[in-house]
């Protein structure tokens, strides 16, 4: 490895990445869309986390039934978050409350941070991403 | 593109994955197989059942790295290494594993 302070991956450089989600499930697809990239980018070992605010909070939620919108529902594909190692996932507390949902509607465990709290968490990450 | 078995056509894209998951079933992974130059044995099937089972539950195919930890804990350490499922399948038991199960190529899979 030669000297100088070009990141790589031999370095094994880690940044915080944040997905930030902030739209219903359906309708769109940019849930679908961060979902994947999420998992792509997996692979490269970064310290991932996960934001759900505003109506992207109804992406975790438990029970959705797509039939009548006729498309697959990925809400299954949450739960695998875990065997990829990505655990950190954050629910806005006032988004969560206005749309009269608890921390027990969601199909994944989720830490409740209020609006500072998530203004604090996504000033204190190297990237953000939004979908 | 299609397989033929028993008659009925099976679609599948340019690499040779199924487009319909649902029109699985053994005898087209056995001609997938084949194709794959794969020469399927108990232990194959074994991890082929279990990525089926892996699919219905989050209804993504796992990364490689995911498949070997998941396969380790279901099936132990013995068989939930790098080794163990490469030599079962030599073009990777991401790729050709989850072709041969009738699954989606791993998202993330280059």
């Amino acid at each position: 490895m030669s000297q100088g302070d070009e990141p790589s991956f031999e370095t094994g450089v880690v940044k915080k990445f944040l997905y930030l989600n902030r739209k219903a499930p359906y309708g769109t697809v940019y849930a679908l869309e961060v979902l994947e990239m999420v998992l792509i980018s997996a692979a490269f070992e970064q310290d991932v986390h996960l934001a759900f605010v505003d109506d992207g909070v109804y992406q975790i939620r438990k029970g959705q039934d797509t039939k009548s919108v006729e498309m697959k529902s990925f809400l299954p594909t949450y739960r695998a978050l875990e065997g990829y190692d990505i655990e950190k996932l954050y629910v806005e507390k006032e988004s969560m409350e206005e749309r009269g949902l608890t921390s027990g509607d969601f199909v994944v465990p989720v830490e409740v941070i209020d609006r500072a709290a998530m203004g604090s968490l996504i000033d204190s990450m190297d990237v953000v991403l939004g979908g | 593109m299609s397989y033929e078995v028993n008659g009925k056509t099976v679609d599948h894209d340019e690499e040779g994955y199924i487009t319909e998951i649902g029109s699985w079933s053994e005898e087209i992974a056995k001609i997938i197989a084949q194709a794959e130059g794969v020469a399927m044995t108990d232990e194959h099937w074994e991890v082929i059942r279990f990525l089926r089972e892996y699919y219905n539950e989050y209804q993504i195919a796992p990364a490689v790295r995911v498949l070997t930890k998941a396969v380790a804990k279901k099936l132990g350490p013995e068989k939930g290494n790098n080794k163990y499922l490469y030599e079962l399948f030599p073009y990777g038991p991401g790729k050709q594993a989850c072709k041969i199960a009738g699954l989606p190529k791993p998202t993330g899979c280059v």
